[in-house]
């Protein structure tokens, strides 16, 4: 296996508050290979958003990386400075959020978005800049590139102005990319295009890329692994075909469980459930952060918590597994 | 099941007027723009089912939900509950409006932050005047959050206090304290955890099961309405398109947009299956395409699809807006 | 007492206590409420009973200065009277005045912009466009234009009696729209939520919808509004007052201890506009700051 692209180990993202300090990812360590998807699935309030803000040195103060370190091909990023971490940002890692709408500046031209960043990574010059740029608008599916260039974001539709992100995410030849909820805001049949152009794209340009989603769906589709979060930790890491269809750790048992299928004789069928709910930064658990809803539970789940072990081909945070 | 159906919409429309201010238009001498958001829409609900509305953004699903509850008037057709048009002037329109109610969508904006949850629950009972005392409000408000998971101390607290599922059940037991009979539900789960869902969705259909309920169940989600639906109707740009027993869509969709949508869902199996890769955008609802609305991303229209709007197909499977299942080409 | 609690330990009230500005603003503001309240109690000498005053005591200078006495801590004006307590009596109607204009300011214009926001259409444009036109005069201009109105339509013998009631309708007619306005945008906001999609489905009446599910949701801002209005008014109330158009001179306001003490400003008494003049800016002051540090403390929240 290649060198990963990017190592993370043992992160630790914390807020201070008036009320003590609360800590939104506890601990995170995982890696990702140079042309690879990664899948960072988690319900909300489980870290997995921050995760992918504290890579791109993008954590709004308050909150803080307190722990860990962050690893791009080998360097390490996430003590640098902000003038440094601001040019790695866009050159080396590019960045997709959820909306598209509040992604591109509605008062210039996708064009002159797309030159501008260009022209801030790259060494070309402004024809050159526009030549990719139009080359990106193509290669992301934007039908007649040469006329739609100096349009404005709003003259786009939501699937194409998310199409329109990801060329600009794209334009600097980044080594790796992070995206954020991509197709929340999309309809169903706008997600799936997108979700083939960004596995395309990552096959063709070698680049990493860390797909944050609740949609298990949309990681069944698109990744190749697959790390699962819960209140800021991991629980399970693994082959997406492995932990999708053999889930090891009872969170992803049940999280897999409650996800309604289409099927023609599902009605009347009762979706397997998970108890209570995830736990408020404020009251995480001790021990296993899971161990108050899991069904196997144990006495050492309660007092100790568990590290990642390796399970088959995965691994997974459990005492059933250590 | 009852034979006669709860509710039935016969050619329902509704038009949004969104033209320019009046100033804008004189001066610029701009068309009035007419947003045809719900067109020919008819269907029944029967007594205990659920039927399910699925279709994207846009599709009019909301709309026509909002159509039903009197929350929009109809431009056009007719809306009959319980055998009555609720636009007749002879009805007692409140009083079959009571027999309704809504769950929206949105947890965080469905209860008023500054009212505690007692009041939010309660708020239905005194507006029916079914408590007869403080005593009796209480302990009915007490019983409605008991049957939808939630305990009794949980009426003093306001809705912030509680997180996005909880808050869910909040709005179920306010839909439920006026004994309706019919629950209009508003894509209820889309804002929530997966988890979470499946919560409230368990949760649904036992009060239905419980207490007789029928539901309108409003979704963009598929699997979710292959979970809750007896029936399910799709729709599209303001038109239904297909409309089936929930069984036989599933097993065998027959309008080229409902194949999509099945299609375009996400393959959690990873099974493999092979796809017809999905064409297009959903077209500008103020310019909508001539003929058959869908026909710009059909791979099976021709001439008379560009040219002539479907209209609803009955046959044995179902019912089905769409040239080629009529003419027996697909 | 769980309530108290709560409230202590509410955001709004860890912000205050850790403002030093808010907790300042917040004594002074009281110091000068509490004053202004209990003048018949606390101030040395009732300067407008006319029995008590001594004419050969005028034009005496504050306590710490050659010639003053400690029965006049702050000298007294022409008439003899003790300037300190006129301070105190004058803060009296000024506070009176701006609080009750700002009090129905906030009430029409609240009502308005409620009405207008959350029944639309024509009733909306009508008011609107009022408030667009009362826009485009000075505030001042209009509390002079409804004073003026108000002497030509009222017997002389009343104008004395009723100045205060004139001034307070006067202030508060120039200020409502920006009440309007703020309660109408957030009410546009408020309408579209589902819980009052929900208040309509369950067949409440769009007047109850208004005022028990709609107005607790647009109050935050107008708070914010009618603490910095009440500075407002206050100095409006003395330019009035100092213009003469204000309130009669057997009740002066700090306004009008200012115009009186002006005509003797180069003469050489300079304590008879000055005091008064610097307890109208700390009041002014204090409350603005107050003001501010609500705006600021309520703003997250507000989004």
């Amino acid at each position: 296996m290649s060198a990963p692209l990017l190592e993370v180990r043992d992160l630790r993202v914390e807020f201070p508050t008036r009320r003590g300090t609360l800590v939104a990812v506890d601990g995170v360590s995982f890696a990702i290979a140079p042309g690879e998807v990664l899948g960072v699935v988690g319900e909300s309030g489980a870290g997995k958003s921050l995760t992918g803000t504290a890579i791109i040195g993008l954590l709004e103060p308050p909150g803080r990386i307190a722990a860990g370190e962050i690893r791009l091909e080998g360097r390490r990023i996430d003590n640098l400075p902000a003038e440094e971490m601001r040019k790695l940002r866009g050159r080396r890692i590019g960045a997709i959020f959820q909306d598209p709408l509040t992604s591109l500046n509605p008062l210039y031209t996708v064009g002159d978005q797309l030159i501008e960043t260009i022209l801030t990574h790259l060494e070309v010059d402004r024809g050159e800049a526009r030549r990719r740029a139009l080359h990106l608008l193509a290669e992301v599916g934007i039908p007649a590139p040469e006329a739609r260039i100096d349009q404005y974001p709003h003259q786009f539709s939501g699937g194409m102005r998310q199409r329109v992100v990801i060329a600009l995410a794209l334009c600097a030849e980044p080594r790796l990319i992070v995206a954020d909820e991509p197709t929340t805001a999309l309809d169903v049949s706008i997600q799936a295009q997108i979700i083939t152009l960004l596995k395309r794209l990552a096959r063709d340009h070698g680049t990493a890329v860390m797909l944050i989603t609740h949609d298990m769906g949309v990681i069944a589709e698109t990744a190749d692994r697959v790390a699962v979060m819960y209140a800021g930790r991991l629980a399970e890491v693994g082959p997406v075909r492995e932990v999708l269809q053999a889930p090891r750790h009872p969170y992803t048992v049940g999280l897999m469980g409650s996800i309604p299928k289409i099927g023609a004789a599902r009605r009347h069928t009762r979706l397997v459930q998970i108890e209570g709910a995830m736990p408020r930064l404020t009251a995480i658990p001790p021990g296993c952060a899971f161990h108050p809803r899991c069904p196997k539970r144990f006495a050492r789940c309660e007092a100790e918590r568990p590290e990642l072990r390796p399970v088959g081909n995965a691994r997974a945070s459990c005492w059933l597994y250590g | 099941m009852d034979s006669r159906p709860l509710l039935r919409l016969s050619g329902v429309g509704r038009d949004f007027d969104v033209s320019k201010p009046w100033l804008n238009r004189v001066l610029e001498r701009a068309p009035r723009l007419l947003l045809r958001a719900v067109d020919g829409v008819s269907f029944d609900v029967r007594k205990g089912e659920t039927l399910a509305l699925v279709g994207e953004s846009g599709c009019g699903k909301s709309t026509v939900a909002r159509l039903i509850v009197g929350l929009y008037a109809l431009s056009r057709g007719r809306i009959e509950f319980d055998g009555s048009d609720l636009a007749a002037p002879d009805t007692d329109t409140a009083q079959l409006r009571r027999r309704m109610q809504m769950i929206f969508q949105d947890p965080y904006a469905s209860l008023n932050p500054r009212w505690r949850v007692r009041d939010i629950v309660a708020e239905p009972l005194r507006v029916l005047g079914l408590a007869r005392s403080r005593l009796a409000e209480r302990a009915r408000v007490a019983e409605l959050l008991g049957q939808v998971g939630l305990a009794a101390e949980d009426g003093e607290k306001y809705p912030h206090e509680f997180s996005g599922g909880q808050r869910q059940r909040i709005s179920i037991a306010r839909a439920l304290a006026g004994n309706p009979e019919f629950l209009v539900c508003d894509e209820p789960t889309s804002a929530l955890d997966v988890s979470v869902q499946a919560q409230i969705l368990n949760l649904m259909t036992e009060l239905q099961e419980r207490l007789g309920l029928t539901y309108l169940f409003i979704s963009h989600n598929l699997a979710v309405v292959s979970h809750v639906a007896d029936r399910v109707g799709v729709m599209y740009l303001g038109r239904l398109v297909e409309i089936a027993p929930a069984a036989r869509l599933f097993a065998a969709p027959r309008h080229p947009y409902t194949r999509m949508l099945m299609d375009a869902i996400p393959d959690l199996e990873m099974s493999g299956r092979p796809r017809t890769p999905v064409a297009g955008e959903v077209p500008n609802p103020l310019a909508p395409p001539a003929g058959c609305a869908f026909h710009p991303r059909c791979p099976h229209a021709d001439a008379r699809c560009r040219a002539e709007a479907p209209r609803l197909h009955e046959s044995a499977l179902g019912r089905v807006a769409c040239h080629a299942v009529e003419e027996g080409r697909l | 007492m769980s309530w108290l609690r709560r409230a202590w330990d509410h955001d709004l009230a860890w912000s205050f206590r850790h403002s030093p500005v808010a907790l300042a603003a917040a004594v002074l503001t009281a110091l000068c409420l509490g004053g202004a309240l209990f003048a018949p109690w606390i101030a040395p000498h009732n300067p407008f009973d006319s029995a008590t005053l001594n004419l050969s005591d005028g034009f005496t200078p504050p306590a710490w200065s050659e010639k003053g006495t400690t029965k006049y801590l702050l000298g007294t004006d022409d008439q003899g009277r003790d300037v300190l307590s006129t301070i105190l009596y004058g803060a009296r109607i000024s506070l009176g005045v701006g609080l009750a204009a700002v009090l129905f300011s906030a009430l029409l214009g609240v009502s308005l912009g409620l009405v207008s926001g959350y029944l639309g259409g024509r009733l909306d444009a009508f008011i609107m466009r009022v408030a667009d036109i009362q826009l485009s005069f000075p505030a001042i201009l209009v509390a002079l234009l409804i004073d003026g109105v108000a002497r030509i339509a009222l017997p002389r013998e009343l104008h004395d009696a009723l100045a205060v009631y004139v001034l307070v309708l006067a202030i508060g007619l120039s200020g409502w729209v920006q009440y309007a306005r703020t309660v109408r945008g957030s009410t546009l906001v408020e309408k579209g939520r589902e819980y009052v999609q929900a208040a309509r489905v369950i067949g409440r009446h769009p007047l109850a919808i208004m005022l028990h599910h709609v107005l607790p949701n647009v109050m935050g801002p107008v708070l914010v509004i009618a603490t910095i209005h009440v500075a407002t008014a206050i100095i409006t109330e003395a330019t009035l007052s100092f213009l003469g158009v204000g309130v009669p001179p057997t009740q002066p306001s700090l306004g009008t201890l200012i115009r009186i003490g002006n005509d003797f400003l180069f003469s050489g008494e300079w304590w008879i506009a000055l005091f008064p003049g610097a307890a109208l800016v700390v009041l002014v002051l204090a409350v603005n700051l107050l003001g501010d540090w609500l705006r600021d403390a309520l703003n997250p929240r507000l989004r």
